[in-house]
């Protein structure tokens, strides 16, 4: 069914926790992702419940010193990530895999110009193949990047440092940096949301004119279901560290299954058919102390003692549809 | 670290941060283990209250006490150090390790008078400055600030207390003069960004008077880093006192003071060595003790700790 | 361009606080009690010679005349006489300011590449073996006065392990260079006189490593903190996640940020360097300003407790504001000015 030359990143059962003052933040508690070739798949999930942990830990760039993988593994065209050599893991970063990060005003060094950064980006990425660049070629390099999204003057924006430009700018830069060499596998990490709603906008349709020439597969993170819908061929919902459901996005929208995500799309609000959208009560539990059993019972009108006692497993409702609670099991 | 266990909405920290000293005794159990998550903050923590014990109760602890003042033995002079004089004795025949406990009073007397001193104005300065920040007040405060600062601090204490009858006050009195700009600038950076927080703004809108707005909203946000550098400037402010007595400024004999101790003895190195090196080591002592303790202090009082 | 502007304020800034710590140092010298001229002539002259020199020195005007004579006197270079050494204050400034300069600067530089350095190394290897004895060692480091290091050195160097020369700034019997800039290392190097230079060199060792014990663990300190709280931020995991080699990210990106804290504070030590350097020198023997300074305000010596206070007033504003352009230099926040939209 799956061929396996298919799958480019398959993450398997991932547990990450986070140690603090009392005990550990059980943030991951079994993800389980897939990502084919070519395929545009959404990660969606309000926040907190660990969207951006799960894919800092794809690429090994967790916080350095505070976090433990008890258990769990991803599989990146058929090896293990959490296996990986340094040098392995090296290429990985500069070959196969970028991710562009939310909030482009920290995610870009504020005493460093750009062309440096992304300079830098090129030039270890080519080192890789025992080449050397010189100078001035690192220089066309790098603002023929920054020219493929879309940033005007690429030339003059080489010397220019972050806080200079604006926000939408510097989200191109990111995505600049990404894309300088091609990948097989792009994440967005909520793009466009800390910007004004028609910059994202043209930064969305910049990602997907991307991906489409680059021919990569991509994970966008969004808190958005509107977005998702536009963006994604898959979906998968999260909730507090875990997968509740997953399915090709038409799917998902006409036949939600898990209460949760019910409840996401009851709150969007509509336009026509009145009334004020819906919120979930509730909050998302406490990782230091999670509950045994589903993570969602707290805020779950259909909780039963089953919910409780174990964590549910996924059940195929539909071809590719994916459901874990155990209403979807009756 | 990260908590990411649902964070809370703007307006409860808003609240939260009004309010922070009942949230220190409330929050006890957990500014204990802040404080206590580094082993060196509670080896400070016992130094200090060693000395302060030593310090209060000098007359009970000192095995000689009555050679903590005038008091001639020369007979037992240059002693090493021995079960009898666990410091040796100086060249007087004085047991150097009751002069040390003695010491440590004059010491501390002088750290919490300076600092008692020092810092009401200072802080008062700084708050004032920092919330007048761009106007007139600012600078002319800051200016005269600048100007005490312009000075590298033990030069202008050596300075006043040199031109002053070389008494105990007097040496109080030169520190205090070149301690409080410290305050100024601290409560200064502390203020001027505090201003422009969201409950600040609140509170002039529904309008509160300036006086409320200082002392109410943005003084109790200031006072951690205003006790952390309490804590940490007893120590510093006792070098600086020490100093002052190595020159011998600052409290005359035949009350013991630390520095002078120090200086008094290096004549007779290398060969009477305990006669400089203990009070010297006393000294670090101290420094050590209040500078561990402080820096827990920090930590404890820090925001963030998840 | 910003940043001469930056520099232009920074310099009328310092002036007026020249000026205004002119006018503190001229109180507090006149508060003295006791007559300056008697002081001068000592009790043995005779009325009237006192009588003329207290007009001289415009002791009968008010006190504001008297500040504009002195001042007048500082901007000729005339500082007044020294009751002390009975010459001109000038000639004594020019005398041991570059003995004291010459160890400042020294034990400044030691600050700073050793503070880098630990720094560095506690924040790479955080939380192991090596972080936690750099971070013991600065606690001691800090702890410990320069005086008290001194008197320490004195004792093991002088007497139990006389490797290195205690006193003086050279051994009896080596030809000094000639005064050309007054650093004695540099100028026997600029003279190719090796033997003094490495003679001077070696006076020079331990009374800086004592000026600079404290600063040096503190400063390492900071670095290993800034460095520990830039660790965490994004724009690392960025870098890294971007497939930068480690050491680049390490130290490049993560050491740039890192340091503006550190050079920041460096100004501040140099403040505490040039107050220690008043009782290190004392103990060593060093002719430099300091202990003259020492020996002024013991002896009531007015004009000259003056000068000093107003030399090392000048030299610290001079040396902040050169650490305010390096600062500027490594943030170009600052020096460009504020962001355009955030």
């Amino acid at each position: 069914m799956e061929t396996k030359e298919n799958i480019l990143l398959n993450i398997k059962n991932l547990h990450v926790w986070y140690r603090v003052y009392g005990g550990y933040l059980k943030v991951l508690n079994g993800v389980n992702l897939i990502v084919r070739k070519g395929e545009r798949v959404g990660l969606v999930g309000e926040a907190g419940c660990g969207k951006t942990t799960t894919m800092k830990s794809i690429l090994q760039i967790l916080p350095p010193g505070d976090f433990l993988i008890p258990k769990g593994e991803i599989y990146y065209k058929g090896k293990d990530i959490l296996k990986m050599s340094f040098s392995e893991i090296q290429r990985l970063r500069s070959k196969e895999i970028a991710m562009i990060f939310q909030d482009p005003t920290t995610a870009l060094n504020p005493v460093f110009t750009i062309g440096t950064q992304i300079g830098d980006v090129i030039k270890y990425s080519i080192a890789l193949e025992e080449k050397k660049v010189h100078k001035e070629k690192l220089k066309i390099l790098s603002a023929r990047a920054l020219k493929e999204a879309y940033l005007p003057d690429p030339e003059r924006m080489l010397v220019n440092y972050p806080f200079q430009l604006s926000g939408g700018m510097r989200q191109r830069t990111c995505i600049a940096m990404a894309i300088s060499s091609s990948r097989n596998l792009l994440i967005a990490d909520e793009p466009g949301t800390s910007l004004d709603v028609t910059i994202q906008d043209q930064i969305l349709h910049l990602l997907k004119e991307i991906v489409e020439k680059m021919g990569a597969s991509i994970i966008l993170i969004t808190h958005s279901l509107g977005v998702a819908r536009e963006m994604t061929d898959r979906i998968y919902v999260m909730y507090a560290g875990t997968i509740v459901e997953t399915a090709l996005t038409k799917d998902l929208f006409q036949n939600p299954v898990h209460p949760y995500t019910k409840g996401l799309l009851a709150s969007v609000p509509k336009l026509s058919g009145g009334g004020i959208a819906r919120g979930i009560p509730g909050r998302i539990p406490d990782y230091l102390n999670p509950p045994q059993g589903c993570r969602f019972q707290s805020r779950c009108e259909h909780a039963t003692s089953s919910c409780a006692e174990n964590p549910p497993q996924f059940v195929e409702v539909e071809k590719g549809h994916l459901v874990a609670c155990y209403l979807a099991q009756r | 670290m990260r908590n990411l266990s649902g964070g809370q909405s703007n307006s409860s920290i808003a609240v939260s941060l009004a309010r922070p000293k009942s949230l220190f005794w409330t929050n006890l159990g957990r500014n204990w283990y802040k404080f206590s998550r580094n082993p060196l903050s509670i080896i400070g923590l016992v130094i200090v209250l060693v000395i302060i014990i030593s310090a209060v109760f000098a007359p009970w602890i000192a095995p000689y006490p009555e050679q903590a003042g005038p008091f001639v033995d020369f007979e037992n002079a240059g002693q090493p150090p021995s079960l009898q004089h666990l410091c040796g004795t100086d060249n007087m025949g004085r047991d150097i390790f009751s002069r040390i406990i003695f010491a440590f009073r004059g010491a501390l007397i002088m750290a919490i008078v300076v600092l008692a001193l020092a810092v009401p104005p200072g802080v008062l300065l700084g708050l004032i400055a920092g919330y007048f920040q761009g106007g007139w007040i600012d600078t002319v405060i800051m200016r005269i600030t600048d100007i005490f600062l312009a000075v590298p601090p033990l030069i202008l204490a050596l300075a006043v207390a040199s031109v002053l009858e070389p008494n105990l006050m007097n040496a109080m009195i030169a520190v205090t003069v070149m301690w409080w700009p410290w305050y100024t600038r601290l409560l200064y950076g502390t203020a001027s960004s505090i201003k422009n927080e969201y409950f600040v703004i609140a509170a002039e809108l529904t309008g509160a008077g300036k006086f409320h707005i200082i002392f109410r909203e943005i003084l109790p946000n200031c006072l951690s880093p205003i006790f952390t550098k309490i804590a940490l400037d007893v120590g510093w402010v006792i070098l600086i006192g020490a100093s002052l007595s190595f020159v011998g400024l600052g409290q005359q004999p035949p009350t013991p003071a630390l520095g002078q101790m120090v200086s008094d003895g290096a004549r007779y190195m290398p060969i009477f060595w305990w006669m400089t090196i203990f009070p010297a080591l006393a000294i670090v002592l101290i420094l050590l003790g209040f500078n561990l303790m402080g820096d827990g202090i920090r930590d404890m009082l820090e925001r963030g700790m998840g | 361009m910003k940043l001469g502007s930056f520099l232009l304020r920074r310099f009328l800034l310092s002036i007026f606080v020249i000026i205004g710590l002119s006018i503190v140092i001229f109180i507090i010298a006149r508060v003295v009690p006791g007559d300056p001229a008697r002081m001068a002539l000592g009790p043995r002259a005779p009325e009237d010679v006192v009588q003329t020199l207290r007009q001289e020195m415009h002791l009968d005007k008010p006190l504001p005349e008297q500040y504009f004579y002195w001042i007048k006197g500082v901007f000729r270079g005339d500082f007044g006489h020294s009751l002390v050494s009975k010459r001109p204050v000038l000639e004594d400034i020019k005398e041991y300011f570059p003995a004291t300069m010459e160890l400042a600067i020294f034990a400044g530089i030691l600050m700073a590449i050793f503070a880098i350095l630990l720094g560095v190394l506690a924040a790479q290897h955080k939380d192991t073996w090596v972080d936690g004895l750099i971070r013991v060692s600065s606690y001691f480091g800090v702890a410990i006065p320069a005086f008290v290091a001194a008197i320490v050195f004195m004792l093991l160097f002088g007497y139990y392990w006389p490797i290195l020369p205690v006193l003086g700034r050279l051994s009896p019997g080596m030809t000094p260079p000639r005064t050309i800039t007054g650093l004695l290392t540099l100028d026997s190097l600029i003279e190719g006189n090796f033997p003094a230079f490495w003679d001077a060199f070696k006076h020079m060792i331990l009374p800086a490593v004592a000026l600079s014990l404290g600063g040096l663990f503190q400063e390492a300190r900071i670095t290993r903190s800034s460095m520990v709280d830039n660790m965490h931020k994004d724009f690392l995991a960025a870098e890294r996640g971007y497939g930068i080699p480690e050491k680049i990210v390490m130290f490049k990106y993560l050491l740039k940020p890192s340091l503006i804290s550190t050079v920041s504070i460096m100004g501040l030590d140099f403040a505490s360097l040039l107050s220690n350097a008043f009782l290190v020198e004392l103990i060593f023997n060093w002719p430099g300003i300091s202990r003259y300074g020492i020996s002024a305000m013991l002896h009531k010596d007015l004009d000259a407790i003056s000068a000093v206070i107003i030399v090392f007033g000048v030299v610290f504003l001079v040396v902040n504001v050169i650490v305010d352009v390096i600062v500027a230099l490594l943030d170009p926040r600052i020096r460009l000015g504020t962001a355009r939209d955030m």
